[in-house]
């Protein structure tokens, strides 16, 4: 399928292009996003109606070969990536955009390249059915990930780069061992195969191969949960994410941690979904329960915007865990099948929308004020309306009221919770709620404040308009959720339905 | 006596462990790069035994092609990563991140001087 | 038709909202426009619906989110005593704010929410299920904040916190009772009896209670009315736009639904959940009032008035007899239209005459003869001197705990009734009988214009005593509740 082809190669042949040619990036991202918007609309609804797209690279089948299969996970990811991406680059011409008289800086060079490597990475993560395959395309976009962080070559954003790449690299080395362990042990690392295998079985699984598989999965998970930043592998996350400018946090915030989250889902519930025991569910579960509150009452404590931001990306990630002791808990009563499975990818999709428009509010504030401290916010909501109502939206959707895509996910995900009488993830959803209405209510009202003599520098319209734009998207996703909803059907595993273990 | 695939392993697994213990004990930048790179040879080496699996003549050409494939990858990562380091060297005059530099290094040194940070300061091209 | 008309009573508030948010500050006229022509018209189309259901039109509107999970507006008695209250009172509502704030500043902004407000508490009238009353229910505390904070000084941003505070982690309890209700029984239509087999009798006791922490805090129950008296920071006629169209109305709305569509009265009473609950009401009533006779402030003794007025609604459906449901039911129209006339009256001697506190209000009767008259019918039927509206709801409420065999509540009439007199005749006395002090005299002239303030309350109140003296036509909102309460006891 060409239009899977052009969903990978498009970003990363116009990040070379982007290198070589000079103060042309944004065109060139520009024409890429077109490009991939087109891939997109032709696939999603072939996939829709038809069931999943396969791409067998060179014509060279698994094991030999690598698969890229467009299912509905993956399409729904790199739509919600699609939209982000064309957001930030649209507002980083601000930043990046060369000036014809002036010499071109290091980020107006570096920052087109880059995203778009980003990007390019980021499709294959979705896309790829090999697990060595993904982890290329994680290096990748660890990498790529890293240098953004460090674009503005400052103290503290090279030292956060640092500190995110030591943790990526440790991330990326147990995820490799473990993928080694299970090539000792199977031979092969496509998904579908090893899902062939049902391994873990008891039948037929000798003692010794289900521990080396348990380790395999286990490394491999753990490296998988130090590139999402889950808890108690959060420490890079934040002041990597607020020290990047704007545009790289939100691409930062809203769409890597996603890519690594992908990947562990496809792990578990379409490799190796005989492995789990009820205690890793559990403890998953309960690490992403204590990223919420901890991420929570960090976000609560900060005083400038973009921290509190990023660590609301650190509780958010926690709702994501959710997953592995909830599904499964399907309610007879209602129509649906693999409700929490679902719900999580519409709180990761809705996250993607939301937290990349805050990012840009941010930048847009920076923009107006000098910095982000909260005490410098008052009066922002008369002196930039449509941003203010872009935060607002975007927190909305954040909290999961209703009509947002994350409430459509909170819906789904405390369905299962009650079905499954696992209240206790239920009261972690709903206290995460309401700590993210409290850290998200700081900044909103100190903006509401009057202050008659606050001066703040213009912004131009268009780089307001964006993050409204994604702000809606994440209000659209749950207004509209209907078609979402049956695209991440399409191609769904049977334990999304019938849970693990 | 022992099969080479064995030997193999038991060698991964040894750089491995060594180099693990570099990543978590060293906090000079460089050294845990170098630490970073002796762990993922252990795991290609790993790789490679594994590639042995059912005592063939041949042996299987994917574990091969993964292990090219990685090894181009953390070449990669490590270039960025010295990259990284230099930058925030000559920024920063510093070769530890700024929450580990008293913490362990201290002890450690037990009041030696740090070369590798003159050496570094010193590059001409800074 | 009947699936669009549902839609279109809707969108008579969502389009004006959507579009009044971009316009400039001095597009004034076509601000005004919109609002009124949407409110117009919405009222039209809420008539002609009215007509239709009389004629046995099922009015019906499905939108899906996902299976299961879908929007459901329907029309029935009930969501139109509610959507005909909502849609009259914000047409006067809109009239009066517009004369109130004048040329102040960010009035796009407000207006804007001020529609979306209204969209939403449509919605929460015509919602057909539960999820769909709770995502408009939700959409309404988002929409009403901006308009608590409004004046955007430090008062009512503390102001706004209060509200939130109260009103996100009762939404949260609010989806706590609904998800674990739906996740045994599956999605829940008003129109469809609800199967409670798979739960057992606790689970059912515990999601009602649930429901009731969820609705009590928009309903202003003790302990969960601490935010309605702080909201008093916003101008008056959010005051309005809270006390007697949307917000307070809202929750006792809800408790409505559950209690007779989710529910059924005979249920509540098998699982003896009737008797906490117009405890709950009982004590809300009178503390409420207890409150209001310590307040110096006309308008926090107001809204402490309310806190103590709505129970009334929740202590007739939880008396269970037909007589309180009937009352109950009706007073959620006649409180509505008492309140509202006090909100207005209230905002225009603050505005027109700078009277905050009830001891200003000395001789104020001769100076503003209108809003007085007004203020005073509103407080005579808030107390339920015959003929007014109050008169009619304590009536039904005292002859309806007679037959629920629960003698105690007419003793909390009583008491309530002494209360509210203890409360409003003094201000009457103080507007009618006592000499203007200087202040009042000395200052700018005061005077009752432009017409826009002064009209709203004088229809109000005169609303007010029309439902009481016409209680026995076929149209007034007692009508509408015997009507809704019979199908409750013949089903």
């Amino acid at each position: 399928m060409l239009a899977i082809v052009a969903l990978v190669t498009l970003p990363l042949v116009a990040a070379l292009m982007a290198v070589v040619v000079e103060r042309r990036g944004e065109w060139i991202a520009l024409l890429s996003v077109i490009g991939v918007v087109i891939a997109l609309s032709v696939l999603m609804p072939l996939v829709a109606t038809d069931g999943p797209v396969d791409l067998v690279i060179g014509g060279w089948q698994a094991p030999l070969g690598i698969t890229l299969r467009a299912d509905g996970l993956a399409l729904a990811f790199a739509g919600m990536a699609a939209l982000v991406m064309a957001a930030v680059l649209v507002s980083a011409r601000t930043l990046y955009g060369a000036s014809p008289s002036e010499a071109e800086t290091r980020g107006q060079w570096a920052f087109w390249p880059l995203a778009l490597l980003l990007w390019g990475a980021l499709n294959v993560a979705f896309l790829s059915r090999d697990l060595f395959n993904l982890y290329v395309a994680l290096e990748l976009l660890t990498v790529a990930a890293v240098a953004l962080v460090a674009i503005e070559g400052k103290r503290e954003s090279l030292a956060a780069a640092l500190r995110y790449l030591m943790f990526a690299l440790m991330g990326s080395l147990a995820y490799l061992l473990g993928a080694a362990l299970l090539y000792a042990g199977h031979g092969t690392l496509d998904i579908g195969l090893l899902a062939a295998r049902d391994i873990g079985d008891a039948s037929g699984a000798t003692g010794s191969r289900r521990a080396s598989d348990i380790m395999a999965a286990g490394l491999m998970t753990a490296g998988l949960a130090v590139k999402t930043a889950l808890f108690p592998f959060h420490a890079w996350l934040a002041p990597a994410h607020a020290g990047a400018p704007a545009p790289a946090s939100a691409i930062l915030s809203a769409l890597v941690p996603k890519a690594s989250f992908v990947i562990l889902l496809r792990l578990w519930f379409e490799a190796l979904p005989g492995l789990t025991t009820p205690a890793l569910l559990a403890t998953l579960g309960g690490l992403g329960a204590a990223a919420v509150f901890y991420g929570s009452v960090l976000a609560l404590r900060q005083n400038r915007l973009k921290l509190i931001i990023a660590y609301s990306t650190v509780a958010q990630i926690g709702y994501l865990f959710l997953v592995f002791p909830l599904a499964g808990g399907d309610s007879y009563a209602q129509p649906w099948a693999a409700g929490a499975w679902t719900g999580v990818i519409f709180q990761a999709l809705s996250h993607g929308l939301a937290k990349a428009a805050m990012f840009l509010c941010a930048g847009v504030w920076i923009i107006a004020v000098g910095n982000d401290r909260l005490s410098g916010m008052r009066g922002l909501a008369s002196a930039t309306p449509m941003t203010m109502s872009a935060f607002g939206i975007a927190g909305v959707a954040l909290v999961a009221l209703p009509p947002s895509g994350g409430f459509t996910a909170k819906y789904l995900m405390l369905t299962a919770a009650f079905a499954s009488g696992q209240t206790i993830w239920a009261v972690v959803l709903l206290l995460g709620g309401l700590l993210s209405a409290a850290y998200l209510y700081r900044p909103l009202a100190m903006a509401f404040s009057r202050d008659d003599d606050a001066t703040f520098a213009p912004v131009p319209r268009s780089l307001q308009v964006a993050p409204l734009l994604l702000a809606l998207a994440a209000i659209l996703l749950g207004l509209g959720s209907q078609a979402p909803f049956s695209l991440i059907q399409t191609g769904r595993p049977a334990a999304a339905a019938e849970g693990l273990e | 006596m022992i099969a080479s695939a064995t030997l193999f392993g038991l060698c991964g697994a040894a750089l491995i462990g060594l180099g693990l213990y570099g990543f978590v004990v060293q906090a000079h930048l460089l050294r845990r790069l170098i630490a970073f790179n002796i762990i993922g040879s252990g795991i290609f080496l790993l790789f490679g035994a594994s590639g042995a699996r059912d005592q063939l003549a041949s042996t299987d050409p994917v574990a091969q092609a993964l292990i090219i494939t990685g090894i181009v990858v953390a070449l990669a990562a490590t270039a960025f990563g010295v990259g990284l380091v230099l930058a925030f060297a000559k920024v920063t005059g510093q070769t530890h991140l700024p929450e580990e530099s008293d913490a362990r290094q201290r002890p450690l040194k037990a009041g030696l001087p740090d070369r590798s940070v003159q050496t570094i300061v010193k590059d001409p091209a800074g | 038709m009947t699936a669009l008309l549902p839609v279109l009573i809707l969108l008579t508030s969502l389009i004006p909202a959507a579009i009044t948010f971009f316009l400039a500050q001095d597009s004034k006229r076509l601000r005004i426009a919109l609002n009124l022509g949407g409110a117009v018209l919405k009222l039209g189309l809420i008539v002609f619906m009215l007509a239709e259901v009389a004629q046995g039109t099922v009015h019906e509107t499905r939108l899906e989110f996902a299976p299961g999970l879908y929007l459901l507006l329907r029309v029935d008695a009930l969501s139109l005593l509610f959507v005909s209250l909502s849609a009259f009172l914000w047409l006067l509502t809109t009239v009066y704010a517009i004369a109130y704030l004048r040329d102040g500043p960010e009035l796009s902004r407000f207006f804007g929410f001020f529609s979306l407000c209204v969209a939403a508490t449509t919605g929460i009238a015509l919602s057909g299920t539960l999820i769909s009353f709770f995502i408009f229910f939700e959409l309404l505390t988002l929409s009403t904040w901006p308009l608590v904070v409004h004046k955007q000084n430090a008062k009512s941003i503390a102001a706004g916190r209060s509200y939130l505070s109260y009103a996100l982690p009762s939404g949260a309890m609010l989806l706590v009772a609904i998800v674990w209700l739906e996740s045994a029984v599956g999605p829940v239509e008003f129109a469809r009896p609800v199967d409670f087999g798979p739960l057992d009798r606790t689970s059912q006791q515990v999601i009602f209670a649930l429901f009731i922490a969820g609705l009590g805090a928009k309903a202003a129950l003790i302990p969960l009315h601490g935010w309605l008296p702080a909201a008093m920071a916003a101008p008056a006629p959010v005051s309005a736009l809270l006390h007697a169209v949307a917000v307070v109305k809202a929750g006792a709305f809800g408790v409505m639904r559950v209690v007779l569509d989710v529910y059924g009265l005979e249920r509540m009473t098998d699982l003896g959940l009737a008797l906490p609950l117009s405890v709950l009401a009982a004590l809300t009533i009178l503390w409420g009032s207890a409150r209001a006779l310590q307040q110096d402030e006309i308008k926090k003794r107001l809204a402490f008035s309310t806190v103590s007025q709505v129970s009334y609604i929740i202590l007739g459906i939880a008396l269970a007899s037909p007589f309180a449901v009937i009352g109950g039911l009706a007073h959620l129209v006649h409180q509505g239209l008492m309140k509202i006339t006090l909100f207005f009256c209230a905002g225009i001697f603050d505005e027109r005459a700078d009277i905050r506190r009830i001891d200003q209000l000395d001789g104020i009767g001769a100076h503003m003869p209108w809003t007085s008259v007004c203020f005073s019918l509103g407080a005579i039927g808030m107390i339920g001197l015959p003929p007014t509206a109050g008169f009619v709801t304590k009536i039904y409420l005292g002859i309806g705990a007679v037959q629920a065999d629960a003698l105690w509540v007419l003793a909390v009439l009583g008491a309530s009734t002494l209360l509210n007199a203890a409360y409003f005749l003094p201000m009457l006395y103080r507007i009618w009988f006592l000499q203007p002090t200087a202040a009042t005299t000395e200052g700018a002239k005061p005077n009752e214009r432009p017409l826009g303030l002064i009209a709203p309350a004088v229809i109000t109140a005169f609303a007010s005593i029309a439902v009481g003296l016409l209680a026995a036509s076929a149209f007034s909102p007692l009508a509408l509740a015997t009507q809704i309460a019979e199908r409750q006891y013949l089903r």
